[in-house]
C-alpha cells in the first residue's frame, strides 16, 4: 500500500516537476533496420538527459509521405541518404542538421548453418528455390542486393527466384521462417557481439554496391524542441557510435 | 495489367472452390441440430473479425518448411505453398470463407422444411431435391455468395502481402501493386489502379443490390 502511495506521489511530482526540469518528449521516426540499436540508444539517452523518446519504426518511403502530410515527428532516421536530402530540398527540415548516423552492411543469410558459404558461392548453385530480397524500388537494402548481383553477373540467373518483402523487416521474416532458404537482409538484423548470431551468412563486400548510407535529419517540427536537438547531438557522440558499431553498422 | 489478370484469376478460382466447398458446409450449418453447429459457425466467421495479419502470419508459419501443412505438402511432392499462386488460393479460400458460407446458410435456412417435405412426398431423392428445389430457391443466396466471395478476394491485401512475396505474374495482385506504387511515391499509377478498384467495387455492389431485390435478399 505504502509503495502504491509513493508511486502515486512520485507520478504527481513527475507530472508537475517535469516542466521545471525541462524534460521534453522527442518523436522519432526510425527506419525498420535501425529499430533495435535505436531502442538501446533511446533508453541510454533517456537516462542521461531525462528527456523522453517515442519511437515509431517503419519503411522510409512511408515516413516520407507521412512527414510531407504533417506527421508529428521531430527527428527522422532514414534508411537512405536520398529521402532526408529530398526533405531538405523541400524545406521540411532544419537546414544543416543532416548527417550520416550509420552505414549499413548487406548480408546474404540463412537461418540454417552451412547453407551460405563465406564467399556467397551458393548464389552460383541451383540448391535453393527462393531468395528473399527487400523490394528494390522501395528499400535501399534491396537495391543494393540487386546491384551486387549485377556486378557478380548473377542477376539474370537469380532474379527468377526473388521473393520480395515490402521492407527489410518483412524480408527477414521470410528467411527466418524458413519459407525462403536464404535472403539478403541487413547485417544488423542477424548480428550480435561482433558476429552473425545464428545460421550462416556472407557479408557482401562493400565494393559490390554503393554504400548504404543512412542519414538523420532534424525535422522542421523539432526545431525548437530541446529534446530533439539534444538527441541529434547525442547520436554523434562516441558512446553512441560504439553502440551502433556493435550492431554491425559502420560509422 | 498482369496484376489485374492475376487478381481476376485468383478471385475466380477462389470463388469457385468456395461455392463447391461452401455449399455442403452451409447446408450442414443450416440443417444440423448438432452441438457442433455453434463452434463450426464461429470458426467459419473467424476471418471476419481476425486481422489479415493474424491469418497471414499463421499461414506463413504453418505452410513453411517446419509447419504441419508445409511438411504435408512437401511429403506429397507439392513443395511449399508460400510465394506461389496455389498458396494465395489457399489463403484466399480461408479469408473469404464467411463471405460465401454465410449468405448460403441464410438462404438455406430461409427455405424451411416444407418444400423439402413436399419434394420427399413426391419421392424425390435428397440429391434431386437439393438440385431441383433447394438451389433454385436459394438463388439470391448464391448470387450474394458469388459476388461477395469474388469481390472480397479482389480486395484482399494483408494475407497476400504476408505470404505472397510480390512475384510478378504469380503473387503480385492489384492491391499489392497499389501498395507498391504508393510506397515508391508513384501516385499517378497508384491513382489509376486505386480508382479502378473503387469503380469495380461500387459496380459490383450496385449490381448485387439491383439483381437481388429487397425482401428476397438472403440476409
Amino acid at each position: 500500500m505504502i509503495s502504491l502511495r509513493i508511486c502515486f506521489a512520485a507520478t504527481l511530482a513527475a507530472l508537475f516537476l517535469a516542466p521545471a526540469l525541462r524534460a521534453e518528449t522527442v518523436q522519432v521516426a526510425v527506419a525498420a533496420n535501425f529499430t533495435a540499436p535505436m531502442k538501446q540508444i533511446a533508453s541510454a539517452f533517456e537516462k542521461d538527459t531525462r528527456h523522453k523518446v517515442q519511437l515509431s519504426s517503419g519503411a522510409t518511403g512511408k515516413f516520407y509521405a507521412q512527414i510531407r502530410s504533417g506527421a508529428p515527428f521531430d527527428v527522422f532516421l532514414s534508411a537512405d541518404a536520398e529521402t532526408p536530402a529530398r526533405l531538405d530540398a523541400e524545406g521540411a527540415t532544419v537546414a544543416g542538421s543532416r548527417f550520416t548516423y550509420a552505414t549499413g552492411r548487406l548480408v546474404l543469410w540463412s537461418p540454417r548453418a552451412g547453407v551460405v558459404d563465406s564467399r556467397g558461392d551458393v548464389l552460383r548453385t541451383n540448391t535453393f528455390r527462393h531468395v528473399a530480397i527487400a523490394a528494390p524500388r522501395l528499400a535501399p537494402y534491396g537495391a543494393a542486393a540487386v546491384q551486387a548481383l549485377g556486378r557478380l553477373g548473377l542477376l539474370a540467373a537469380v532474379e527468377p527466384k526473388f521473393v520480395q518483402g515490402e521492407s527489410i523487416g518483412q524480408t527477414f521474416g521470410f528467411v527466418a521462417s524458413g519459407n525462403a532458404e536464404l535472403g539478403f537482409v541487413a547485417l544488423s538484423q542477424v548480428y550480435e557481439n561482433g558476429q552473425i548470431k545464428s545460421g550462416s551468412g556472407w557479408v557482401v563486400p562493400t565494393d559490390l554496391h554503393s554504400p548504404l548510407r543512412q542519414d538523420a535529419v532534424l525535422l522542421a517540427r523539432g526545431k525548437d524542441n530541446p529534446a530533439a536537438v539534444a538527441l541529434m547531438r547525442y547520436l554523434q557522440t562516441d558512446l553512441v557510435r560504439a553502440m551502433i558499431r556493435a550492431y554491425g553498422y559502420e560509422v | 495489367m498482369a496484376a489485374v489478370v492475376l487478381t481476376l484469376q485468383l478471385a475466380g478460382l477462389t470463388t469457385l472452390i468456395l461455392l463447391v466447398l461452401g455449399t455442403p458446409l452451409a447446408w450442414w450449418l443450416a440443417r444440423t441440430r448438432s452441438w457442433a453447429k455453434g463452434p463450426v459457425g464461429a470458426v467459419v466467421a473467424l476471418p471476419l473479425v481476425l486481422p489479415p495479419t493474424v491469418l497471414g502470419f499463421y499461414l506463413l508459419v504453418t505452410m513453411g518448411p517446419d509447419g504441419p501443412v508445409g511438411r504435408a505438402t512437401q511429403a506429397l511432392g507439392i513443395g511449399l505453398l508460400p510465394f506461389s499462386f496455389a498458396g494465395l488460393v489457399v489463403g484466399s479460400v480461408l479469408y473469404s470463407l464467411p463471405f460465401v458460407v454465410q449468405p448460403l446458410q441464410n438462404a438455406f435456412e430461409a427455405i424451411g422444411d416444407r418444400p423439402l417435405e413436399a419434394a420427399a412426398t413426391l419421392r424425390a431423392s435428397p440429391l434431386d431435391t437439393f438440385f431441383s428445389v433447394v438451389v433454385p430457391l436459394a438463388r439470391p443466396g448464391y448470387l450474394t455468395a458469388t459476388v461477395m466471395g469474388f469481390a472480397h478476394t479482389v480486395g484482399e491485401f494483408g494475407v497476400v502481402l504476408m505470404i505472397g512475396g510480390n512475384i510478378p505474374g504469380q503473387t503480385r495482385v492489384v492491391s499489392v501493386q497499389i501498395y507498391d506504387h504508393v510506397e515508391a511515391l508513384e501516385y499517378t499509377q497508384a491513382h489509376w489502379l486505386a480508382g479502378g478498384m473503387v469503380v469495380f467495387s461500387f459496380t459490383v455492389l450496385l449490381a448485387l443490390y439491383l439483381l437481388n431485390p429487397t425482401g428476397k435478399r438472403a440476409r
